[in-house]
């Protein structure tokens, strides 16, 4: 920098001096001139020369100025884009440079770039082996899940699927007549397969139980095919974090235990039968032995009635064994998964669940803080509530304005009694309500209060008490033993994760906003199309083959489709078999539309509808829904109308020709599932052409179809 | 005074014993084969105690205890109910609903004699 200075006042320097040279030169040439002895002469001469000498001088300066400039502010700004395009481009460097100084620097900068290249060919090689690493834990977590003798489906708060293997598809989809593609997919609700209030118990038992004791829930439900599922749920949490985290979503484990169950009911049968079944014979025979030896006097024809209750008994002990040993008795009792579940806890649970459901105060008087119950709490939370309810509907809130709850130990039973003072019913009544089926609120169920008390090996009754005007509903159910601890080596206590749920599944999981005004990007589709007998469904034309794909996060689902022939019941148009190709003879045992359209229905549920030229189709599905009891209320999308709003003076809105126009590859054109995945994959390819027209909710993406010409045609 | 004792249950093989075994102790037998016959019994002899079998045809032992103790009438009635499953939910459930005593079956006739001398206050 000195030096850069001194160049520049050496520079000033000469050219003052240069100046006043030319300055003194000029003057002196002027003030000799008017002295001289030829004025005009000299005059001109002198003019002449200081001109001369000021272009020189002037030349001079000009010059030095030059590379000065060329030297210093110039190459500054020529290094400044130098570093600009190096930002850019950390392969390129900065040039030679002229000044020692900018050379230097460039030296410098070009140093750091280096520096920088280094780090970003070691970030880059760090990346690349983090995703090599998730690449193979998902391999491996995908190999384990498939080899998993359970069925695995994890799933957000919403009861989305985010993740599940190819055994629970199986078993959740097995006994459906269209292969089941319609329950378990990606995205989907879980509640198509199993029931809303069941899993929404066990969510409140992981909630409740905070880790505690195991966090985690068990239920058992049977699937549609009729088997029997246990089912283990345990939390997802949010973030590393410690106890507070809060449950993002939850993992279910699903054993068939359908066999198992089956056997332990036998077994459990035949016990009891030996048990239970055998005393009567047996007190009746040991009444008459004893009867016998101890009154030795009696006379003979008396010993003779008594020596033959003891054959007759014996006799009939013998054939009850024989039968008991043969075990396969016809009226088993399905008995349920009983789990143990500390009563404190359960009263908790009722108390919260009777006020909700049937809007009485609820107090809960004793409650033995230490006593666990073992019982199927599911069904005795709805056994209380509906007893409850039935409660509140007979007399109303005036009379009977609170319920109680107790639990109290007697020896190896716990008392769980459902209290209120006031006005009761008649014994008659009481019986009646135990031994109708449950139905509280919008859940029915098939089972009755004496069903449910029964499953819990338990004891109900109903009983007043006049003098207090006390009424209560007891239930005895036997106590169960506190658990044991977790052994160790059990996986994660509740706040650090298992390391192979690394994925951000439960990013998605959004809430339950109006699918109008949801991004068209991450709405879920069903993409469908139908084969007809012909192209009038107002005139009897019958749906023959409904295939469906499924959109999800903006991916075609290939491995999620239904693809399902339909016997329409009726004779089949030469013209039409031109069309689709399906003949008469592929039709032979299908199943009719009263059993394909409910499984698409399911299919579809909780999904936009997307077709082309849904207007037709719909019109199919729309005939049905009375008689079927279905109805298709979900959102519709239509790629013809879609294509009319991107392409307004395109002439033909065929799906070939849009297929084409968007370079989607058409294979299998009029079958119904290659129709819905050529449509499909058009579709993905509308929405980022609609985002750029500034159509991106549902709601946008409906209205501007509205507004085509095509919208108005009607079928 | 002789007491008299109602015997309900429906097994003739057991009826035998207990009324043969009751008459000889000294006791006024009286048999009932169901429940509501059971009931109409009791009301009808005033027996001082009833032993109750629960499985009856008609109507159960649960309900005929319940009945009989609603009934001010028979309030000084002494009711020992006799079970074939020995559960002990249904036993509690019987005396919750009001019986005295129970027993068990196979039971001692003994034990059921002294028992049914002690609920007599004999």
């Amino acid at each position: 920098m000195p030096a850069a200075r001194t160049w520049w006042l050496a520079a000033a320097a000469a050219c003052a001096f240069l100046l006043a040279l030319v300055g003194a030169t000029g003057a002196l040439l002027v003030a000799g001139g008017e002295g001289g002895p030829d004025p005009a002469l000299t005059r001109e001469a002198s003019i002449v020369a200081a001109a001369f000498i000021t272009l020189a001088a002037c030349a001079l300066v000009f010059s030095a100025v030059r590379t000065l400039y060329f030297r210093y502010p110039r190459a500054a700004l020529r290094m400044a884009e130098e570093v600009d395009t190096l930002v850019g481009n950390s392969r390129a460097r900065i040039g030679e440079h002229a000044a020692p100084e900018f050379a230097a620097l460039g030296r410098a900068v070009n140093k750091l770039a280096t520096a920088r290249q280094a780090l970003e060919g070691d970030v880059a090689a760090r990346i690349a082996e983090a995703r090599a690493s998730v690449e193979a834990e998902r391999g491996r977590l995908a190999a384990l899940m498939a080899d998993l003798e359970q069925s695995v489906v994890v799933c957000n708060l919403d009861g989305r699927v985010l993740l599940y293997n190819q055994r629970a598809r199986q078993e959740l989809s097995s006994g459906s007549e269209t292969g089941g593609a319609e329950l378990l997919g990606l995205g989907r609700s879980i509640y198509t397969v199993f029931d809303r209030a069941l899993i929404a118990h066990a969510l409140e038992r992981l909630q409740q139980a905070g880790g505690e004791h195991g966090g985690s829930a068990q239920f058992v439900t049977a699937t549609r095919a009729g088997r029997l599922l246990r089912a283990h749920m345990s939390p997802v949490l949010a973030g590393e974090g410690g106890e507070g985290s809060a449950i993002t979503g939850f993992v279910l484990i699903l054993d068939d235990i359908t066999a198992t169950h089956e056997r332990n009911a036998r077994r459990d049968a035949l016990i009891q039968s030996l048990t239970e079944g055998g005393r009567g014979p047996l007190g009746n025979i040991r009444a008459a032995a004893e009867t016998l030896s101890d009154f030795g006097d009696m006379a003979p024809e008396q010993r003779e009635r008594f020596l033959g209750v003891i054959r007759d008994e014996a006799r009939a002990l013998s054939q009850h064994l024989d039968r008991a040993a043969a075990a396969f008795s016809d009226d088993l009792r399905e008995r349920w998964l009983l789990e143990e579940m500390l009563g404190a806890e359960f009263v908790a649970v009722a108390m919260h669940r009777i006020a909700g459901d049937s809007g009485l105060a609820v107090k809960s008087e004793q409650v033995d803080e230490s006593l666990w119950l073992r019982i199927d709490s599911f069904g005795l939370l709805q056994a209380l509530a509906f007893l409850a309810a039935r409660l509140r509907d007979e007399y109303g809130e005036r009379e009977v304005r609170e319920v109680r709850l107790s639990l109290t130990r007697g020896g190896r039973l716990a008392q769980l009694d459902l209290a209120w003072t006031g006005t009761s019913m008649n014994n008659e009544t009481a019986m009646i309500w135990q031994m109708d089926a449950m139905r509280t609120g919008n859940e029915a169920s098939t089972l009755s209060v004496a069903d449910v008390v029964q499953r819990c090996n338990g004891e109900i009754w109903f009983q007043r008490e006049r003098v207090s005007h006390r009424a209560y509903f007891r239930i005895l159910l036997p106590a169960a033993d506190a658990p044991r601890p977790r052994p160790a080596g059990q996986p994660a206590r509740r706040g650090s994760r298992p390391e192979f749920y690394d994925f951000d599944l439960f990013r998605g999981s959004a809430g339950n906003h109006a699918l109008d005004e949801r991004p068209l990007q991450e709405l879920a589709y069903t993409v469908f199309d139908t084969e007809t007998t012909g192209l009038s469904p107002s005139e009897g034309d019958e749906i023959i083959q409904i295939g469906a794909t499924r959109i999800v996060n903006r991916r075609l689902l290939h491995h999620e489709c239904l693809d399902q022939l339909v016997d329409p019941r009726r004779p089949l148009s030469k013209e039409s078999i031109a069309v689709h190709g399906i003949t008469p003879d592929l039709l032979v045992g299908q199943p009719t539309i009263d059993t394909v359209l409910p499984a698409f229905h399911a299919f579809c549920a909780d999904t936009v509808l997307v077709a082309h030229n849904a207007a037709f189709d719909m019109r199919f599905l729309e005939l049905k829904e009375a008689r079927l009891g279905l109805r298709f209320d979900q959102p519709v999308l239509d790629t013809m109308l879609l294509s009319a709003v991107l392409h307004p003076n395109q002439e033909s809105h065929r799906l070939e020709a849009i297929a084409e126009r968007f370079g989607v590859s058409v294979i299998g054109r009029h079958t119904a599932l290659g129709d819905a995945i050529v449509t499909a994959e058009v579709f993905l390819k509308m929405l980022p052409l609609l985002a750029e027209m500034g159509i991106t909710t549902l709601r946008e993406a409906r209205e501007a179809c509205e507004k085509t010409y095509h919208a108005r045609l009607r079928y | 005074m002789t007491k008299k004792i109602l015997i309900a249950d429906d097994e003739q093989n057991i009826v035998i014993s207990l009324e043969f075994l009751l008459s000889r102790e000294g006791f006024q037998t009286v048999v009932a084969q169901d429940g509501e016959e059971a009931l109409a019994r009791a009301r009808a002899e005033r027996p001082d105690l009833v032993l109750l079998d629960v499985m009856m045809p008609k109507m159960n032992g649960f309900d005929v205890c319940q009945a009989l103790r609603a009934d001010p009438d028979l309030a000084g009635l002494r009711i020992l109910m006799l079970t074939a499953k020995g559960r002990e939910t249904e036993v509690s459930k019987g005396l919750g609903l009001g019986a005295d005593a129970y027993m068990t079956k196979p039971f001692s006739t003994r034990e059921l004699v002294e028992k049914v001398r002690a609920l007599l206050g004999m």
